[in-house]
C-alpha cells in the first residue's frame, strides 16, 4: 500500500531510531525487563508504518457496515444511535428486582438485563435442598411464571428489550417472557431481547451446567429453530467470551474459544436442516472488556473480521446480516479489587472506553462494589453515569472507529486474528469444540493461563494497584447490599401456595407432552411454553430434561 | 518435611456457585508446594464434601465460595463433620466473604478465611504453619 522508495527510507530511519533507543536505554534502563499486555503479549517500544507495510485497506478494514466489518457493523455507528446501556440486575425476589428495573429505567438505562440467582441458573426451584442459602443471593429467584409476572410489572415488553443471562434453563425463561408479553397483549413477534443460551462456554468456563453436551446442544438448536419462525426479533444465543476471560484466559483464548463455539452452533443448526441465512442474523456475541486497553480494542476488531470471513467463506452465508458479529460487552469483574474499592470506578471507566472504541452494541459497566456483593443503588448509579459521561461528554462516539490506521492497533488486530485462527484450526483438527471440550483442551489452556497470571501477580511482575503495589492500611468502608435472609422463606411460601392453587392436572398433562417431545425429536419449545402457561415450575421442566437426558458432572480438573 | 507424611488437603466447592478459578489455582498451588491435593469439582453438597473428607482421610478442608452462600454452607460442613465424629478435621475458607461475616464464621469453628488479593503462597504458608498430618 506504501510507495516502495518511501518505505525503504522509512525503514532506515526506523533502524536509526532503534539505535538511539538502545543507546538511551543502555544509559537509563527501561522500567521493566519485558513489556507485555495483561495477556502476556509482548509489546514493542514503537510501531511504525513498517509494521503494517503490506496492509490492504479494503481487505483488512472496509467501511463501517461493510464487509469485513472491522470498523463496525453499522454504517452510522454511534452517530445514529448510541450503544444500549444495559445494566445486569437481579437481587432477592422478583418484587425487589422489579423495583431496581424501574429505578434504572428512570435514570436513563435503555435496556434491561436480568441476573438470576444460582438455583434458577441451575434449574432448581427455591425449595430444593441444593438451593438452601442461595435463594436470591446473586440474582433474582424465578420459580414460575408467577414470579416473571411480578418481575415485569409495569414494564411494557413491546417498548423495552431484555437480556437474560441464563443457560441450561434459557428456553424456560424465554417461554416465561413470551407468556408475560402475551398477557400484556404483546405478540411474540413484537418482543426483542437475548437469551444467553450458550452451553459450550459453560463446560469450558462458567460451569453452570445441567445436561451433557449433546442434549444441551439439541435444546439450543430447538430454541434457534423456534425463534427463527416465531420470535424473529429475538437473539437466540449470546455466544460468550466473557466467562472464558473471567476464568483466567488470555484475550486471544477468549476470542478463539468464543468463535469456535459460534462455529459449532452454526454447524449444529445447519445440521438440523436450517438455512444459515435464516438464523445467523440473530446470533449475538458477548465479550469481556479487560483492563489492557489496546489489546481489548484489537480483540473486538479482530472478532468482527474473523466472524465475517467464517460466515461468508466457511458457511457460505449470502445475507450480509449473517456476516455481522454484533456484541454486548461487560467490563471485567475479575479486574476489580476488594482493596480500595473506589479505584474500581476508574478501572471500569477505562474498560468501558475500550468497549466503545471497539464498537460494542451494548454495555454493562460494573459497579465499584461488585467484587464484594451485588451492587447497591448508589454504586450502580455511578456505573450507569460512567457510560452516560462517556456517551455524552467525552466526544468519543462522534466519529467511527477512531483508532483505525494506528500502527499499533492495526498490528495488534492482525496479531490477534492470526493467533486466534491458530487455535481455531487446532480445534478443527481435533474434530470441533465439543471434542476439544471432552479432551479438556480449552479448560486446560485457560487454567494454565490463569495460574501463570496469578504467579506474575504474586511475584509483582504484573501490578494491581492496592493489591500488590500502593497498598494502603486505611480502608474506606463502603456500603454493601445485603440480601435479606427472609427472601428464601418467602419464596418457598410463594411456591407452596402456587402448587396448591394451580390446576395440577393441566401441569401434569403439559409435562407429559414435554417428556414425549424430549424422548422423540420434536421441537421442545412449544411444550415448554405449555408447561409455563399452566404455571409448571422451572424445576419441574428441568427434572423432565434431567430424567430424559441425564446430567453432566464436573470432571474436577485443576 | 523429611520423614513426615505429606499433608492431604481437600479443596472443595460447596453449593451451586460455579466460580472455580480461585479453587483451582489454590489446588494447583498446594500441589506445586508438595501437598497431596484432592479437588471435589463443582456443585458439591456439604454432605458430599464431608463424605469425601472422611473417605480420603484428609488433614484439612479448604472451602471456596464466591456467590454469597458461605454462611449457610460453611456452617453446614462444620455441623456434619461434628455429626460424623470428624470435627478434628480443620476447615478454612476463601472467596468473597464480607468482613463482617469473618469473625462470626471463625467463632463457629472456621479456622481461617482468605479474601480476594491473598497470595497463593500465603495460604500455603498458613496451612504449613497451622495444620499437621493427623494420626
Amino acid at each position: 500500500m506504501w510507495d516502495k522508495k518511501k518505505l525503504e527510507a522509512l525503514r532506515k530511519e526506523a533502524a536509526a531510531w532503534r539505535e538511539d533507543y538502545r543507546a538511551a536505554t543502555a544509559k537509563h534502563p527501561e522500567r521493566m525487563a519485558r513489556f507485555s499486555t495483561v495477556s502476556d503479549q509482548e509489546v514493542d517500544a514503537l510501531y511504525t508504518l513498517d509494521d503494517i507495510a503490506d496492509f490492504d485497506y479494503e481487505e483488512k478494514l472496509g467501511f463501517p457496515g461493510k464487509y469485513p466489518y472491522t470498523r463496525g457493523v453499522h454504517s452510522s455507528m454511534y452517530r445514529g444511535r448510541l450503544w444500549t446501556m444495559r445494566m445486569f440486575s437481579g437481587l432477592g425476589s422478583a418484587r425487589d428486582t422489579n423495583r431496581r428495573f424501574h429505578y434504572l429505567l428512570k435514570h436513563g438505562e435503555t435496556g434491561l438485563s436480568i441476573a438470576f440467582d444460582m438455583p434458577t441458573l441451575m434449574g432448581y426451584d427455591s425449595d430444593h435442598p441444593m438451593s438452601r442459602g442461595e435463594v436470591g443471593k446473586c440474582g433474582v429467584a424465578i420459580d414460575s411464571l408467577a414470579d416473571m409476572e411480578v418481575l415485569f410489572d409495569g414494564i411494557p415488553l413491546d417498548k423495552v428489550t431484555t437480556s437474560m443471562t441464563i443457560n441450561p434453563p434459557a428456553s424456560i425463561m424465554l417461554a416465561m417472557y413470551i407468556a408475560v408479553a402475551e398477557k400484556q397483549g404483546v405478540r411474540r413477534d413484537q418482543i426483542g431481547g437475548t437469551i444467553q443460551n450458550d452451553m459450550l462456554k459453560e463446560f469450558i468456563a462458567q460451569k453452570t451446567f445441567m445436561l451433557p453436551p449433546k442434549p444441551s446442544l439439541r435444546l439450543i438448536v430447538d430454541t434457534i429453530e423456534f425463534c427463527t419462525k416465531e420470535v424473529p426479533r429475538w437473539n437466540t444465543i449470546s455466544i460468550s467470551g466473557y466467562h472464558i476471560r473471567e476464568a483466567g484466559s488470555t484475550a486471544v483464548q477468549e476470542l478463539a474459544f468464543t468463535l469456535a463455539d459460534g462455529i459449532a452452533y452454526v454447524q449444529a443448526a445447519i445440521d438440523r436442516g436450517l438455512n444459515v441465512d435464516d438464523f445467523a442474523p440473530r446470533l449475538s456475541f458477548f465479550f469481556n472488556a479487560h483492563i489492557d486497553f489496546f489489546e481489548e480494542i484489537a480483540k473486538y476488531r479482530a472478532a468482527r473480521r474473523i466472524w465475517s470471513r467464517v460466515m461468508r467463506e466457511r458457511f457460505k452465508a449470502k445475507n450480509p446480516r449473517s456476516w455481522m458479529l454484533r456484541f454486548h460487552t461487560q467490563t471485567a469483574g475479575c479486574s476489580l479489587t476488594a482493596q480500595q474499592p473506589y479505584n474500581n470506578v476508574v478501572r471500569t471507566a477505562y474498560e468501558a472506553l475500550s468497549a466503545v472504541l471497539g464498537g460494542t452494541q451494548s454495555l454493562h459497566t460494573n459497579s465499584l462494589d461488585e467484587v464484594l456483593a451485588l451492587p447497591s443503588e448508589h454504586a450502580v448509579t455511578i456505573a450507569l453515569r460512567t457510560q452516560q459521561i462517556l456517551a455524552e461528554e467525552t466526544g468519543v462516539p462522534n466519529t467511527i472507529d477512531p483508532l483505525a490506521g494506528s500502527y499499533f492497533v492495526e498490528a495488534l488486530t492482525d496479531r490477534m486474528e492470526a493467533q486466534a485462527m491458530e487455535y481455531i484450526n487446532k480445534i478443527d483438527e481435533m474434530g470441533g469444540i465439543l471434542e476439544a471440550i471432552e479432551r479438556g483442551y480449552p479448560q486446560g489452556e485457560i487454567a494454565n493461563a490463569a495460574y501463570d497470571y496469578q504467579k506474575q501477580v504474586d511475584e509483582g511482575l504484573k501490578t494491581i494497584v492496592g493489591v500488590n503495589k500502593y497498598v494502603s492500611d486505611v480502608e474506606t468502608p463502603i456500603e454493601i447490599l445485603k440480601i435479606d435472609e427472609t427472601v428464601e422463606a418467602e419464596q418457598i411460601e410463594r411456591l407452596k401456595a402456587l402448587k396448591q392453587s394451580r390446576d395440577n392436572d393441566a401441569v401434569k398433562k403439559a409435562l407429559d407432552g414435554l417428556r414425549g417431545a424430549a424422548e422423540g425429536d420434536e421441537n421442545m419449545m412449544p411444550h415448554i411454553i405449555n408447561v409455563v402457561k399452566a404455571y409448571g415450575t422451572e424445576q419441574e421442566i428441568c427434572d423432565v430434561f434431567r430424567e430424559v437426558f441425564g446430567t453432566y458432572r464436573d470432571p474436577g480438573m485443576f | 518435611m523429611a520423614g513426615k507424611r505429606k499433608i492431604r488437603i481437600l479443596v472443595a466447592k460447596p453449593g451451586l456457585d460455579g466460580h472455580d478459578r480461585g479453587a483451582k489455582i489454590i489446588a494447583r498451588g498446594f500441589r506445586d508446594a508438595g501437598f497431596e491435593v484432592i479437588y471435589t469439582g463443582l456443585h458439591q453438597s456439604p454432605e458430599q464434601i464431608v463424605e469425601a473428607a472422611i473417605q480420603e482421610d484428609v488433614d484439612v478442608i479448604g472451602l471456596s465460595s464466591l456467590a454469597g452462600a458461605h454462611n449457610h454452607l460453611f456452617r453446614e460442613v462444620l455441623r456434619l463433620l461434628k455429626e460424623r465424629g470428624a470435627e478434628d478435621i480443620p476447615v478454612f475458607g476463601g472467596g468473597i466473604i464480607p468482613d463482617e461475616d469473618i469473625p462470626k464464621l471463625k467463632a463457629d469453628g472456621i479456622r481461617e478465611i482468605f479474601t480476594p488479593g491473598t497470595k497463593v503462597e500465603d495460604v500455603v504458608k498458613w496451612v504449613e504453619e497451622n495444620i499437621h498430618p493427623r494420626g
